[in-house]
């Protein structure tokens, strides 16, 4: 007896569900980022205002002053969604125990100068709490923003901000005995060169519009903070001087900084391009934030690089401008 | 003039393979069967580590494109940045 085996296509009827092919048409399979992010916002039927804040609908694109006709729009560049983001971080994860392991496998923290580790300590341990405020303003984004496009990576982009808070607190317990984190907390909360920044940070949590707040948070503080502290202070300033650890225990925040800054960067330049309106908004927003950063920053790069510090932080700022020239803002 | 062919799987790690391919090289036709895509071109193919990028939205190795690499055929020509099938003789 002979069987005979065929293989027999079977074309799918639909290649998406309608509310993704809405979106990207259905004559080819959506990407799972596709089918995760459109059409997933609620839009109607919410029955009752919430009782806390009658004024909106539970999720209302008018929390924000921004107006985008399809909040859809703010598309995210690295395609991230729980899948996608889960395997990227846990890949940089693994490279971060491997990097411990090497620093702590060879001793690397002893055999860096006193004085500079003492210095690192000083500069990064109050960091903690400035990406803990990011995690609090992401995760404001992520409830009250509208549009699943944007909302998503905001909540991911939440976790990633405790991460680099919890990177952060390990770092200072390779640098130093657990009791540098309270004196890190006491820094923050009572030394003269931190309360600009804290000041700040804490006004930030009461902002009330979703986009303001992302402007605000993703793209002025971290787009200040970030690559005055992680690049100039730890990459050159430190690694230069004996502290090659520290900037191999902090690539991660060098990495992420650079992969989030092209979704920072998507929805700031495709919400400023969608009308004068948002663009002056937007504008105005970047740069009251960026100012204040600015200002907030001058004792924090003194402290970190001492005379270099002021010429250091207005080579940023410039840079920062550049960046936001290049986002079609004038800031 | 000759073809020359690559087979990957079809599923959500070879699409934005298939797709770049396709975008590179105008003359590159894809056929599609069970579990199966072909991608057939003229003489050469040209596999751009940037265009899968691009498609991907996140780095990407040319080596991970062999996790779903069924066949080919043709000479190839491989580095970083891309992977380049034609006939030498």
């Amino acid at each position: 007896m002979t069987v005979d085996l065929q293989a027999r296509e079977i074309q799918p009827l639909r290649n998406t569900f309608s509310h993704v092919a809405r979106y990207v048409g259905d004559d080819k399979p959506a990407t799972r980022y596709q089918e995760a992010t459109f059409g997933a916002q609620a839009t109607s039927n919410f029955h009752y205002r919430p009782t806390w804040d009658p004024e909106y609908e539970l999720f209302d694109a008018s929390r924000s002053k921004v107006v985008l006709a399809d909040w859809y729009v703010l598309k995210d560049p690295r395609q991230f969604y729980y899948g996608t983001w889960t395997m990227a971080r846990a890949r940089q994860q693994d490279a971060m125990e491997s990097s411990y392991q090497f620093v702590e496998s060879r001793d690397l923290i002893n055999k860096m100068p006193d004085d500079l580790r003492d210095k690192v300590c000083q500069v990064i341990i109050p960091l903690r709490h400035v990406a803990w405020g990011g995690n609090m303003n992401n995760c404001m984004i992520a409830a009250y923003g509208y549009g699943t496009a944007f909302t998503a990576p905001a909540s991911l982009h939440a976790m990633d901000e405790l991460g680099v808070a919890q990177y952060i607190t390990r770092l200072g317990l390779a640098l130093d005995e657990p009791s540098v984190l309270d004196a890190g907390k006491e820094a923050w909360l009572k030394a003269p060169q931190w309360q600009a920044l804290r000041h700040l940070v804490e006004d930030s949590f009461v902002v009330r519009d979703p986009f303001e707040i992302f402007v605000a948070q993703n793209l002025a503080i971290d787009g200040l903070l970030y690559p005055l502290i992680f690049g100039h202070f730890i990459d050159d300033h430190v690694a230069l001087n004996g502290g090659t650890a520290v900037s191999m225990l902090s690539a991660f925040m060098v990495e992420w900084h650079e992969e989030s800054n092209r979704w920072v960067d998507a929805v700031v330049k495709t919400a400023a391009a969608e009308s004068e309106a948002n663009k002056t908004l937007i504008n105005e927003w970047t740069h009251a934030w960026s100012k204040r950063m600015h200002d907030a920053l001058v004792p924090i790069a003194q402290m970190a690089l001492g005379d270099k510090g002021a010429s250091t932080l207005e080579d940023v700022f410039t840079q920062f401008q550049a960046r936001c020239k290049k986002l079609g803002l004038s800031a | 003039m000759s073809n020359v062919f690559i087979a990957f799987q079809v599923n959500e790690e070879s699409r934005p393979v298939v797709d770049a391919i396709l975008a590179d090289n105008p003359n590159a036709t894809a056929v599609y069967s069970p579990g199966l895509v072909k991608i057939d071109a003229p003489n050469s193919l040209v596999i751009k580590r940037e265009s899968i990028e691009e498609q991907l939205g996140q780095r990407y190795d040319l080596q991970q494109m062999q996790v779903n690499l069924v066949t080919l055929s043709g000479h190839i020509d491989e580095d970083d940045d891309q992977f380049t099938l034609s006939w030498n003789h």
